[in-house]
């Protein structure tokens, strides 16, 4: 019995030895979830390239800028960009300044379930906000009406959807809202938890999807791979300019375009109700938070070369996943952002 | 016989009373091993005992901004709104308290009935596989039945039972407002399904546990088979008090099932088919992606308040139980 526990000491000793000898490079992140399906093919494709390992655990953008900010990973991801209270906070505790890069665009559409109506409703920035306010409580309201002249709107209850948990989907919807209604921007304001004033609440993209395709008469906002992926029809919408876009990857990428002239040099930006004629207005960047000065150079090296790849050949992975790629002006000015990083 | 001491039955023999009066000395630990073995297995108690005190502590301090800004009124505080940084907790504690009692409402006769079937009238080849059944019902995970609550429920709900209970008890305020499907009514009885397994075992434990010779001298003396159950039922009433408690206690704690069901709207209204909300709810739906401190000490807080309640529920029901069981176990 005792030569038994000592040969089975021995072996796992030498297991665990063997466990720990392996000292690959894996970098880990945490953050946003809305990026979170190309994060994993990118991490999965970089990998068969070039053999480093990324973990990415997708807790949320809250999740991730605390986790930077507590210095536990070696990037984040977030759909809304740290506030300047956020910034100093990270240089305080982990000593160095943090950089944006937006990776990936979204556009978050309004999505309906309307007996009798199918795709192309139409919807002007009064009455969206009308809506959600809790305003406009009926489908065949005469404002709703007027700008749909062609549909025959039912006289059901309009039923609500928006997201019971916080989220980056909530941070770019709510942001649209403050722009186009004051009444909006006074009564609730943005963030990516509000106190909404009317209706149904559901847990992540998918579960306001869940609720709207349920519920007849209703209308929520989700990203437009959920609204896609579940045959949902959802709502053309007026942009600054007056026209009435549908959310394609062509008026989402307008929209950035449009916003690249005037971008910051930090590269915080909202995207929501852009100039320009094709423009969709409610899209969003989704940034990836990488240390500035990390104390791993090597890993800090590896990171941007990831991202040098991600601004290149991972962007041709964008339209297949849904997620509309971003334009070669803000890619490039990722990739100069990101050579700022101190890798030596 | 053997004479028990005042604190309750010992692990090892307190001897013979001691001539002169004073108190019996108990008998010295010789062995080492069973000196070790008994301090180890008293710190192994006192560890997990002292985790209690050690969570609520914690989350005491963890909701250190909300309780110094708020204080007390937190507790009545209607309005949540993470963006003026307004928190108060009475939409959850309400949506709590109610949808657990709905649940009690519809599962406290349905559990007695098939506790007093179990115990007294059903034959010994049904009595077996059923309450394994029954106590299956307990084993299934709470997201399962959220979502089956949202595929399968909530539109019998939505398309069945509320216009029904409009159409009949429409002039109530209870049924009153358009049929979302998502209501307190949903998340009531969806809790009242999961609570029913706890309360049928416990209370068909209990009925079990108050000896044969109750019934045999009812019977005899001429009562009839309902009679007799009465009288039993009368001598258990504690026993399924305490159960009752305990099936509450876990409405009460239920995350996923109700926040997948319930419409997470942080409102108080007087219909039940209106959407509501939950402490455990908020927690599960807010915590991940709280942007502020005081926005994350303020969901805290309401998870202190939680431990709070279960915590005392738990113990009064554990306590009203024991009571009972030990009370027939002598005889």
């Amino acid at each position: 019995m005792r030569m038994q526990t000592r040969i089975l000491a021995a072996a796992l000793g030498l297991l665990l030895l063997g466990v720990s000898g392996t000292a690959q490079t894996k970098l880990n992140g945490a953050g946003a979830t809305f990026p979170y399906v190309i994060y994993s093919k990118w991490f999965d494709v970089y990998h068969t390239k070039t053999g480093i390992e990324f973990n990415y655990q997708s807790i949320g953008s809250g999740g991730g800028i605390k986790q930077v900010t507590e210095g536990t990973v070696d990037f984040g991801a977030s759909d809304a960009f740290l506030s300047d209270q956020q910034l100093s906070d990270i240089k305080e505790k982990q000593g160095s300044e943090v950089l944006h890069i937006p990776t990936v665009m979204g556009a978050v559409v309004v999505t309906y379930n309307v007996s009798g109506v199918g795709k192309g409703l139409r919807l002007s920035q009064d009455v969206l906000a009308g809506i959600f306010l809790g305003e406009i409580t009926k489908w065949n309201d005469p404002k709703i009406a007027s700008i749909n002249s062609g549909m025959n709107l039912p006289a059901t209850d309009i039923i609500v959807a928006h997201r019971s948990d916080g989220s980056g989907t909530t941070n770019i919807f709510t942001d649209y809202l403050c722009k186009v209604s004051k009444a909006w921007a006074d009564k609730v304001g943005k963030g990516t938890s509000v106190n909404w004033p009317v209706g149904l609440g559901g847990k992540g993209n998918e579960g306001v999807a869940g609720l709207v395709k349920q519920s007849e008469g209703s209308i929520g906002y989700v990203e437009l791979a959920y609204a896609v992926q579940n045959g949902l029809p959802y709502a053309d919408l007026r942009n600054k300019a007056g026209e009435y876009v549908e959310p394609t990857f062509e008026a989402v990428s307008a929209a950035a375009a449009g916003a690249a002239k005037s971008m910051p040099a930090d590269l915080r930006v909202m995207l929501t109700d852009a100039d320009g004629k094709t423009s969709y207005p409610i899209c969003g960047f989704t940034w990836l938070l990488i240390y500035k000065d990390m104390k791993d150079k090597a890993k800090a090296k590896e990171i941007q070369n990831f991202v040098k790849w991600a601004m290149t050949d991972g962007q041709t992975y964008a339209k297949d996943l849904y997620y509309a790629p971003l334009p070669k002006t803000v890619a490039s000015l990722c990739v100069k952002k990101i050579e700022t990083m101190d890798v030596k | 016989m053997e004479r028990r001491t005042r604190r309750g039955d010992r692990s090892w023999p307190v001897p013979f009373r001691s001539s002169n009066g004073r108190r019996p000395r108990v008998r010295k630990v010789h062995n080492a091993g069973d000196f070790i073995f008994r301090n180890i297995t008293r710190i192994f108690a006192i560890l997990v005992f002292s985790l209690v005190f050690v969570m609520a502590y914690e989350m005491y301090m963890g909701s250190g901004l909300t309780l110094q800004k708020f204080g007390w009124s937190f507790l009545w505080t209607e309005t949540w709104d993470p963006v003026q940084g307004t928190f108060g907790a009475l939409p959850f504690i309400y949506g709590t308290v109610v949808s657990s009692l709905i649940a009690l409402i519809i599962s406290l006769p349905l559990s007695l009935g098939v506790a007093i079937f179990l115990s007294e009238l059903a034959p010994r080849w049904l009595e077996q596989p059923l309450s394994f059944l029954v106590e299956l019902l307990a084993a299934i995970p709470s997201i399962v039945y959220g979502l089956w609550g949202i595929f399968v429920m909530v539109p019998w709900l939505r398309v069945s039972v509320q216009p029904l209970l409009k159409k009949y008890f429409g002039t109530l305020p209870l049924f009153q407002g358009p049929a979302y499907g998502f209501s307190m009514l949903a998340a009531g009885v969806i809790l009242a399904i999961m609570i029913l397994p706890i309360i049928t075992s416990i209370s068909r434990d209990v009925l079990k546990a108050i000896p044969t010779l109750q019934r045999e001298a009812a019977l005899g003396l001429g009562a009839t088979r309902w009679e007799t159950t009465k009288l039993i039922l009368m001598g258990a009433r504690s026993g399924i008090l305490g159960a009752t408690l305990l099936g509450f206690g876990r409405a009460i704690g239920e995350t996923m099932a109700v926040t997948m069901v319930i419409g997470n709207r942080p409102e108080i209204a007087a219909s039940l088919f209106s959407p509501a909300t939950s402490m455990a709810s908020v927690i599960a739906n807010e915590f991940a992606e709280a942007t502020t401190d005081l926005y994350t000490d303020a969901l805290i807080e309401v998870a202190l308040i939680l431990f709070g309640v279960t915590i005392i529920l738990n113990i009064l029901a554990r306590l009203i139980v024991w009571s009972t069981t030990r009370r027939f176990a002598a005889t």
